[in-house]
This record gives C-alpha cells, sequence and structure tokens, in this order.
C-alpha cells in the first residue's frame, strides 16, 4: 500500500556523505578518565547539583535536579568519584562555561538500583514524572524535555503519532545505524509512547536514502507484532527531518509557528529519543548515554555509543582525526555549531561530532551584496523572503525583521547554502534573535525597576500621609485634653504641654 | 564566521548567475550579427569597455574591492544589453553615453551592485531617447551588412540615409498616427520593407535567437517562468484584443512579440532580480503592468518601443508590489490558519 505523502516548499540537496559512517557497527566507545557531565542539558532551566566533590556516585545516579517545569533530571554516566562540581567549557560555539559534574570513573561501571516501571498501571502524570526523572530530551538535537510532550493533546487522543527517523543532515547516520541495529527496541518505544499519547496511528518517517533502515524497521515492527505502527519511506530531501517538515509532508498538516502540533492532533519523537523512552520505561534506566556519529576528516568515520559527559576528543580518538584538521562540529555541516575545543564533553544533543578541514569545508569566497535573486526564498522551506530577513537584520532594523516572521525561521541554512552571493544569512538571523531577545530580556528588567519604583514612591506617598493623619490626630487629642482641663489661658498651656513633650523627649534621648 | 553553519555550500556565485545570462544573449546576438552585419559587436565591444573602465572607476572612487566586483559580470550584463537596444549604428560616443549612465549614475550612485532600484540599461535607454530621439530612430535596413558602411556611421561623421530607417514599431505607428494617410495595418505591412512575414524584417528571427536563450535561462533556474510568462502573455492578449476589436487599426499579438525588444525584455530585461519584483505573484504583476505599459506606449506614445519607459515606471511600483504579494509562510496557507491540507 502506498501512502499519499504531502511535500513541503523549498529544500535543497546537498552532498549526503552518509556512507562514510554507517559501514560499520555502532561500538561502544569506552569509559573515559574523566567525565564532565554538564547540569545543563536540555531546553529549560537548569538542574540543581545533587551531589558533592568527594562523594561517590553510582551508574545511573540522579545527579541534577530538574529546576522549574521546563526541565530534566541529568544522571551519573559510570559509577566512580564526583571529583569536582564546577564551571567547565561548554559544547557551545560562544565558549561559555556552564556547571557540570566532574566524575572520575571507579572502572567498575556499577549500576545503581534500577527497576522496570510499571508503567502501563500508573497515572499518566506519573508516568511523565518518571521520564522527567529519567532525563529523557528529544535526542534529534533539539533535548526538549520528553515529558512535557508526551500527552494526547486537547481531544483527548492523537491522530497521528510521528517517530522522526529521516536524519536528513548529511555526514550524520546515528539514527541510521540505531534503527538497522536496535529497530525492535525503536519500535517498542514507539509503541509505548502510542499508548502514553492515544494515538490512532504510528507513522515513521524514513528518508528513502536508508534502504537498510527501511527493511530493518519493517522486519521489527513484523517481529514485535505491534500494531497501527507504520514504516514510511519520505522523499529524500533536507530539512525533511525537520519536524514540521516531516509532519507536513506525512500528514499534510502544517503546524504553525508558536502553535502546538498536539492542537492538531499530532506529535513527533526522534527515533533516538523513542529508543531512550522504552529504556526508561521498560528497563528503569535514565539517559546516559547516546549513539554520536563522528565522520568527516577521520580515517574510520563510525558511530559510537557515547557516554554523556565523555570529552568529544576521546571520541574522535578513536576514529582519528586526520593531521589537517581545523575544527570539531557538533552536530551536521548544514546546522552544526563549531566548538571552541576538542575538550568539551558529549551531551544528550550530540549526535554528530563532525571533524572538519580546510579541503572538507573550504571557507566561503568573500560576501557580496545581495543581488535579491530570491534564490534563497525558494529554497526555503517555511516559506520565508530570506533576502528581506537578511536586509533587516543587518540594519537592524528588527521591527520589521519580525514582521517577516523572523521567528518562524528554523535556521536550516537552506538559505545561506544556495546564496550565490555567499551571505551567511543565517548569522544574521542569530544575530537579529538574540538582539531581539535581549532587548525583551531589557526591557523585561526596565520593568520590574520601574513597578519597584512606583511602588517605593507609592509607599512613601502613603507614610507620609498615615504619619501626617497621625500628627493631626495626636494634636487633636491634645487639643481636646486641654479644652476639657479647662485652662483659662489656652496659650499657656500649650508652651507648657510642648514644654513638657520636649523634656520628655530629651529624658527619652 | 568560520564558527557558523552550513559550512557546505552549493557552487553558485553572482559571476556564474551574470556569465550565464551573458551566454543566452549569444544566440540572438549571432541572428543579430547575421541579420544586421558586425556593427552590434562592435558596439558591444564599446559597450564592455566602457563599462569595464566606468566599473573600475567608481569602485575606487567608492574604494570597494576591485577584484571582487569588477569581474562579477553584472557591469558586462547593463553594458551588453545597453549596446543591443541602441541602433546598431549609433555613433560611438552614443552607446559610451549611455553606459556611463547606467554604471555611474544608475548603478553606483545609487549604492551599487544589488542596489539600484531602476534597471541601469533602461536608465540609460531612456535618458538618451529623450536627449537624442533622431540617433535613437535610426536603423539600419535588414540585409544591410556592409561592414565598412558601418563601422563608418559608428566611428566616422559619413551618414547613412541611403539604408537607414525606421523601426517596423516606429514605421507602423507613424503611418496609423497620420490621419490623412488612412493606413491600415495589412496596408503598413505591404508597402513597408521594414516589415518581415510576421514582424520586422529579420527582428523576427532575433527575437526566436532572443527566445532559446531565454528559455535556456528559465531551464537553468537563472530566472523564474513567472516574468517571461506574464509579460509575453500580457502583451500577447492586449495586442489579440485590440486587434480583434480593430484589425486596421492594432497589430496582431505575433507582431508584437516578434517585433522591437518584446522577447528581450520578457527574458533579459524585466527579469533584472535587483530593480524588480521578488516573489512570484509580484513577479506575475510587475511583468504584466510591464507588459501593459508597453503596449500602450507602443500603440499610442511616440517612442519606437515602450519597454525601457514601461520597466522604470514598474520598477517604481516594486516595493508597493512586494509589500502586498508577500507569500504566507509554512502554516498559515488557506482559509484556516492551521494549515490542514
Amino acid at each position: 500500500m502506498l501512502r499519499q505523502l504531502f511535500s513541503f516548499n523549498g529544500g535543497v540537496k546537498p552532498a549526503y556523505n552518509k556512507e562514510q559512517s554507517n559501514q560499520m557497527p555502532i561500538a561502544v566507545a569506552p569509559v573515559p578518565a574523566e567525565l564532565v557531565i554538564p547540569l545543563h542539558q536540555s531546553v529549560g532551566g537548569t538542574p540543581r547539583p545533587l551531589v558533592q566533590a568527594g562523594e561517590h556516585v553510582k551508574k545511573g545516579q540522579l545527579i541534577g535536579d530538574p529546576d522549574g517545569f521546563v526541565s530534566s533530571s541529568v544522571h551519573a554516566s559510570t559509577s566512580g568519584l564526583v571529583k569536582a562540581v564546577e564551571p567547565r567549557l561548554m559544547p557551545h560555539t560562544s565558549g561559555l562555561s556552564a556547571l557540570c559534574v566532574v566524575i572520575e570513573p571507579d572502572g567498575k561501571d556499577e549500576w545503581g538500583e534500577i527497576s522496570p516501571m510499571p508503567w502501563r498501571d500508573m497515572e499518566p502524570d506519573d508516568v511523565r514524572d518518571v521520564l522527567r526523572d529519567s532525563g529523557v530530551v528529544g535526542l534529534g538535537g533539539a533535548v526538549f524535555p520528553s515529558y512535557l510532550k508526551v500527552n494526547p493533546g486537547k481531544q483527548g487522543h492523537l491522530d497521528t503519532l510521528v517517530i522522526n527517523g529521516a536524519e536528513c543532515e548529511p555526514f550524520i547516520t546515528c539514527d541510521d545505524m540505531q534503527m538497522r541495529e536496535r529497530g525492535e527496541t525503536i519500535v517498542r518505544g514507539a509503541a509505548i509512547l502510542r499508548d502514553l499519547t492515544k494515538a490512532t496511528r504510528v507513522l515513521i518517517g524514513i528518508e528513502d536514502n536508508k534502504p537498510e533502515a527501511i527493511t530493518a524497521m519493517k522486519a521489527a515492527v513484523t517481529t514485535t507484532g505491534e500494531s497501527r505502527i507504520e514504516i514510511v519511506p519520505v522523499p529524500t530531501r533536507y530539512p525533511a527531518g525537520g519536524a514540521k517538515q516531516l509532519i507536513r509532508v506525512l500528514t499534510g498538516i502544517e503546524v504553525p509557528h508558536g502553535k502546538r502540533s498536539t492542537d492538531y492532533g499530532v506529535q513527533c519523537f526522534n527515533t533516538g529519543t523513542a529508543y531512550a523512552i522504552y529504556e526508561a520505561l521498560e528497563l528503569g534506566r535514565p539517559l546516559i548515554s547516546r549513539i554520536v556519529t563522528v565522520a568527516g576528516n577521520v580515517e574510520t568515520a563510525r558511530n559510537y555509543e557515547v557516554r554523556i559527559g565523555t570529552p568529544m576528543r576521546e571520541v574522535v580518538a578513536l576514529s582519528k582525526a586526520k593531521p589537517d584538521t581545523d575544527r570539531i562540529v557538533m552536530g551536521g555541516p548544514m546546522m552544526g555549531f563549531a566548538m571552541p575545543a576538542d575538550t568539551v564533553p558529549v551531551v544528550k544533543a550530540t549526535n554528530c561530532i563532525l571533524v572538519g578541514s580546510p579541503t572538507l569545508f573550504p571557507p566561503p569566497p568573500p560576501e557580496m551584496p545581495c543581488i535579491r535573486c530570491g534564490e534563497c526564498a525558494r529554497a526555503c522551506p517555511t516559506d520565508l523572503q530570506p533576502f528581506e530577513m537578511y536586509w533587516f537584520s543587518r540594519a537592524k532594523i528588527f521591527g520589521k525583521a519580525q514582521e517577516y516572521n523572523l521567528f518562524d525561521c528554523i535556521e536550516c541554512g537552506c538559505c545561506a547554502f544556495v546564496c550565490p552571493s555567499r551571505i551567511p544569512l543565517v548569522d544574521y538571523y542569530r544575530f537579529a534573535k538574540s538582539e531581539i531577545w535581549a532587548r525583551e530580556k531589557e526591557k523585561e528588567s526596565a520593568d520590574v525597576a520601574r513597578k519597584r519604583y512606583e511602588y517605593r514612591i507609592d509607599r512613601e506617598e502613603r507614610e507620609k500621609q498615615e504619619k501626617a493623619a497621625k500628627l493631626a490626630a495626636k494634636a487633636a487629642e491634645t487639643k481636646a485634653k486641654l479644652a476639657a482641663a479647662g485652662a483659662a489661658d489656652e496659650n499657656k498651656a500649650l508652651i507648657a504641654a510642648a514644654v513638657a513633650r520636649a523634656q520628655e523627649q530629651k529624658d527619652r534621648g | 564566521m568560520l564558527n557558523n553553519s552550513p559550512f557546505v555550500r552549493k557552487p553558485a556565485s553572482v559571476q556564474m548567475v551574470m556569465l550565464k545570462v551573458l551566454a543566452a544573449l549569444l544566440p540572438g546576438i549571432a541572428v543579430y550579427v547575421w541579420v544586421f552585419g558586425i556593427a552590434v559587436l562592435v558596439q558591444i565591444a564599446i559597450a564592455s569597455i566602457t563599462a569595464l573602465v566606468a566599473e573600475a572607476t567608481m569602485l575606487s572612487i567608492r574604494k570597494k574591492p576591485l577584484r571582487m566586483f569588477l569581474f562579477d559580470g553584472s557591469a558586462l550584463v547593463t553594458a551588453w544589453l545597453i549596446a543591443l537596444t541602441l541602433p546598431s549604428i549609433a555613433p560611438w560616443w552614443l552607446t559610451v553615453l549611455g553606459v556611463l549612465i547606467a554604471i555611474v549614475i544608475a548603478k553606483h550612485l545609487y549604492g551599487g551592485l544589488g542596489q539600484n532600484p531602476f534597471n541601469p540599461a533602461m536608465v540609460a535607454f531612456c535618458a538618451l531617447i529623450v536627449a537624442y530621439p533622431q540617433l535613437m530612430s535610426q536603423w539600419p535596413a535588414a540585409g544591410f551588412t556592409d561592414a565598412a558602411a558601418e563601422l563608418q556611421a559608428i566611428f566616422g561623421a559619413r551618414h547613412l540615409d541611403a539604408v537607414v530607417m525606421a523601426t517596423p514599431l516606429d514605421a507602423l505607428r507613424t503611418a496609423l498616427h497620420t490621419p490623412e494617410a488612412h493606413a491600415t495595418v495589412s496596408g503598413v505591412f505591404g508597402s513597408n520593407a521594414a516589415f518581415g512575414n510576421i514582424g520586422g524584417k529579420g527582428w523576427e528571427w532575433i527575437a526566436l535567437g532572443y527566445l532559446i536563450g531565454g528559455l535556456w535561462l528559465v531551464q537553468q533556474r537563472v530566472v523564474t517562468w513567472h516574468v517571461p510568462a506574464a509579460f509575453l502573455g500580457t502583451l500577447g492578449l492586449a495586442a489579440l484584443l485590440a486587434n480583434l476589436v480593430s484589425p486596421d487599426h492594432y497589430a496582431g499579438p505575433l507582431f508584437h512579440l516578434l517585433t522591437g525588444g518584446a522577447m528581450l525584455g520578457a527574458f533579459f530585461i524585466a527579469t533584472d532580480p535587483v530593480s524588480g519584483s521578488t516573489t512570484a505573484r509580484g513577479k506575475l504583476i510587475f511583468a504584466a503592468g510591464l507588459a501593459f505599459l508597453t503596449w500602450i506606449i507602443r500603440v499610442f506614445g511616440a517612442y519606437p518601443d515602450g519597454i525601457a519607459f514601461a520597466t522604470l515606471l514598474m520598477n517604481i511600483c516594486v516595493p508597493l508590489i512586494d509589500m502586498y504579494t508577500q507569500p504566507p509562510v509554512f502554516g498559515y496557507k488557506g482559509r484556516d490558519a492551521g494549515g490542514r491540507p
């Protein structure tokens, strides 16, 4: 049966370079000499550290407690000694440091207490709590806490649960290999999600440049006997793996920016996330490792199962970077970020460590002016007018940039990929977005300060009035007292009273 | 910028775009040479050299990187379009003047590549036809390919009265605008040597050359189908309707499409991305408006062709057209903003 597919506008076809890293099975990366586990690994609040230097932790032990509604737990990815809880360089292009739990492994790799969850008998809210406490986040790269997404939406059930195995970024094959080798677990995870979201059907979308994964997943559906799960090959076109693009391709529904997809009866999870959810619920294992592709300028590109917190350098060493390596990128060539150093740790968002060289990723020729050719608009998968957004971002007319729907931009890089003037368009959008966020933050704090000031003025005014009222009352009281005493000479009596008051104050002072 | 994605790019460049446009002009130029002799090649050479010198001068005055911009090809495209729209036997200084107006005033004084609100070649054409209407209306007769005489016309003082004639558009309009002549379209066609089978003699073949090059540009995705289709469609439709109403006074669609600069305009002038509309719907409106104005000027105006003035008039409208034709973004299509299929 051929399912009717839909298509999104735009998109590009870069060189995929997937064969490089999908030839060999997934290897398990060894435990490094030191694990650096950042506490902030998901969208939302930074978890609070639960351990101190000198403490011994077991594998899977909770070391970071979710902070706030949108946040996710962090666990020790092996057993060992906590050496420090201190800021370390983060896998972020800005070179920022953030709080990390540094663990010296004891070599035993001993699990703490873990047990399967009887999730079928639990309340939905409790299941969500388990997922939050297991640290499961979206492993496609967005790292949004999964527990917030596991809900059937307003209408009480989903029409379609989309499992995203499209993996459209060049070079990356971690989902591909995981689907080939661990398809059954992914299908079981998808079935759990199907039941939790009360989805009518599950569509697992896989780009048709991964025939082995498609075959393996189809076999996995048969083997597991799970119903209402269908493997759907989708045309290979970047960014078909964008959540909204894949939802569009599979269901025809376009989820607008800022709207919840559940409002349209759809939800989307990455295949790796489905795998992690199975492990969390059926085995009770928190998310402490993930599959990472190492590709690019290396001798043997390959996928590894890597413990969260392993320094990237150690993973790259397994694949042997070539001598002319000039950078390490987290993610793929279209959306990835260059790392400030190769010592930064693998985190939950690390789907790929792409090793670059000047020959592999040559610096673009100098930027030319925009000639408004419109190539970028034709390539944009969200139907934006990138050259207009560029124009206004560059001129710092941010309001106009927002009018041209700057925040609908998913930063997929298609526009910059096709630009004949070689303008780093996405950089301009990132700049404009961060400027707008900064201004909003500034405005927010200014608002708070203004409110505080107004409150103070109010309070001072109120206090002044209260004081005046009090004095007036006292004066009236004195007057009344004098009148009652029947003093003949009012003035004299007033003076006497004042003297008495002064004396009193003197005594007190 | 080394830090940020995308790290891979399509091998595209402004230079490549411009070179493709130049290549697409070659079939038309080849036919031009076959019909009117080598004069046009001389004009192209004069225009190209002038354009490069003017471009280099302006770039150094504006302190812009010379190597990056001088060979981006944009100045050459402007130069070639001027050479192809001016009469091929125009004196050399007229071409030089036109190119200077285009490059110095219409391009660089507005901010250079990508910043000009008006099509530079058309600014030059309009300026010249207003300033030198006589020189701008003298074309060689089709089949006149005497190289020596043409070169003398370009560089010398000799006037080519014997072979000079008005363009078919000009001749037709002049005849029809003279009430005493009681001329009809078919009458003018039959009596005037400038007319060929359908359009102007020789011009119809050049138009086909431009059409072939233009279709290649569409196939190469340098231009989208919107502008040529809307331009030719609107011009043809306007001509057809008028022709149906009064065949004696209005030439038919084939004449209009294969005469003057219609094909050159449809594929090479109206498609200028910098000064044209950018949205799909906007391109349709822009090109349709351009074609309609062209037809009006051709039929009722006083100039040999209307494309240049129509282009400038529509260039003015571009910001407005673009503003009102923004396509709906992902998730906001259809009646309900929910984006159901």
